[in-house]
């Protein structure tokens, strides 16, 4: 008995201590920062956010993480269908390479940007001699974006590709369709939904990106500055209720984005 | 057949370029003093401390993340007590940390515990300093890491499902027994990919880090917020050689998980 006794008490120690430690660790820092941003009232809320250097450094990240989102589309479909469908010698390697994003720390994907780009670099003399320049400009913080995203298409993508029903396509063959025809009407429909979902999270994961970006982006207020380089600016020059405000918007542009995926990821499940 | 090769080949020189060259090329610039040069930039007294906190975060964060990682995996699957919506939201809430920006991250610790929040201002009357100090290094890590573990053990428990569990605990067998014999076989590469990933991840975090370290020399800098320094400072060749340290570690553990990847699969 006296046993039994104690296993409940542990066992509703363990639970409470584990759910504890979920709440403090993770719920409440989020609560924290809404509250911050809101604690001087809305009107301060707003304030910050349409200062001029915010308004431009969120403008600014949106539309340079859709660029690289859009390139991330492109080249991870390629990618992903190359490394699914064709047997060739070196794909494991490949395979297991894109993967290599995601391990390296992202201040050294900043270094390697800045080295293979610098003024000193070959391709960064040959677009010099082009008249412009790469590193510390809007072309670096894509490059950047791209680099970190980059295995969440062909991540996304795979497992599809690998689910496809064969008959479909043969079916589309048989019936006379072109190879091209096939792939439009019939692979590229299967493939969406992994499209959508990866293209979703590295859109979201290229918002928040910090690391890579501030090594190579110059961070010149208004022009090359980042959302989360003027919300470290920021934090460093003592102003967090600026950092929270900014902070607070892309954070709520996150949440619907990942709430986004997984309702497109549970649709396709539940079908 | 022509096409096939053209994707082929398009692929290769796309993983070349970006992924392939920016590898070698840290690993080049490591050697731009020859081997002197990189001994120099890794031995430096700086470096040596940082890479010694960044092991010890690695070390510290790891060991939290697993032992809560399972246990909160294993509650959100089979714990009859929580409802079944408030499972739910619990496990959506699991996520969000990847949506969170590390500055972000950063940036809510200090909010919460910093010198200027109430809470802050306690343990620090109380002598516990948070911000600026390894526990607040070691929170933001916490968080920034918090899914990877339960991401991964998460499926396979819902895979596997709670009959032979429920067989043992019939039999007799304690909760802990239960634990060791049954459930742990079937998860635990489960569990070692998801405590590599977060190796990986805890060494290389950096804006988070960043944020709630203030970056102090030999107190609380860690080897990323290194490389920043010394790139901010122009001494490109040591940023390098610590570069290189941590690259090398993560395609060792990249590496590790494609080896822990095959044993999951049989």
């Amino acid at each position: 008995m006296t046993n039994m006794l104690r296993s409940r008490w542990w066992s509703w120690g363990f639970r409470s201590a584990v759910m504890l430690y979920f709440v403090v660790l993770i719920v409440c820092p989020i609560l924290g920062i809404y509250g911050q941003s809101l604690s001087g009232g809305w009107s301060s809320f707003l304030d910050n956010l349409t200062e001029p250097l915010a308004w431009n450094a969120v403008l600014l990240t949106v539309k340079l993480a859709l660029v690289a989102t859009l390139i991330n589309v492109a080249v991870g479909t390629m990618s992903g269908w190359v490394l699914t469908r064709y047997r060739f010698p070196g794909r494991k390697l490949l395979n297991s390479m894109v993967d290599l994003p995601f391990a390296l720390p992202t201040a050294v994907v900043g270094l390697m940007i800045l080295l293979l780009l610098g003024p000193r670099s070959a391709v960064g003399k040959w677009a010099d001699s082009l008249g412009f320049t790469i590193l510390f400009h809007q072309p670096a913080i894509v490059v950047a974006m791209v680099f970190v995203t980059f295995p969440f298409v062909i991540r996304a993508v795979q497992p599809l590709l690998e689910e496809i029903d064969a008959s479909e396509e043969e079916a589309a063959y048989t019936m006379g369709a072109t190879k091209a025809k096939t792939f439009f009407r019939v692979i590229l429909p299967n493939m969406m939904p992994g499209i959508l979902s990866g293209a979703m999270l590295a859109f979201s994961r290229a918002l928040a990106e910090f690391g890579a970006v501030v090594l190579v982006a110059g961070n010149i207020p208004g022009r090359t500055q980042v959302a989360s380089v003027y919300i470290f600016g920021q934090i460093e020059s003592d102003h967090p209720a600026a950092a929270a405000a900014v902070s607070v918007l892309l954070l709520t542009f996150s949440f619907v984005i990942l709430w986004l995926v997984n309702y497109v990821q549970t649709r396709r499940t539940a079908r | 057949m022509t096409i096939r090769r053209l994707w082929i080949g398009l692929t290769f020189v796309l993983f070349g370029l970006l992924l392939g060259i920016p590898v070698v090329r840290i690993a080049i610039g490591a050697f731009d003093g020859g081997w002197s040069g990189f001994i120099d930039g890794v031995g430096r007294p700086e470096a040596l401390h940082a890479l010694m906190m960044t092991g010890m975060i690695v070390v510290i964060v790891t060991v939290i993340n697993t032992i809560f990682g399972v246990m909160l995996a294993l509650y959100l699957v089979r714990a009859n007590w929580l409802g079944t919506q408030l499972k739910r939201l619990l496990n959506s809430i699991v996520d969000l940390p990847f949506a969170v920006s590390p500055i972000i991250g950063g940036l809510m610790i200090v909010l919460l515990l910093g010198p200027d929040a109430a809470l802050g201002a306690l343990l620090n009357k109380a002598g516990i300093d948070i911000v600026y100090a390894l526990p607040g290094m070691v929170l933001a890590t916490l968080f920034v890491t918090f899914p990877l573990i339960i991401r991964e053990v998460m499926p396979v428990l819902q895979e596997i499902g709670a009959s032979q569990e429920e067989a043992a605990h019939m039999l007799g067998a304690y909760p802990w027994t239960t634990f060791w014999r049954v459930t742990w076989p079937s998860i635990q590469w489960s569990v070692v990919y998801g405590v590599v990933l977060t190796v990986a991840r805890t060494l290389g975090e950096f804006g988070a880090v960043l944020v709630v370290s203030g970056n102090i020399l030999f107190k609380t800098q860690t080897a990323t917020t290194l490389v920043y320094q010394d790139v901010e400072n122009f001494n490109v060749t040591a940023a390098n050689s610590v570069a290189l340290v941590l690259a090398a570690c993560s395609v060792g553990l990249l590496l590790f998980m494609e080896w822990v990847k095959s044993r999951k699969e049989n």
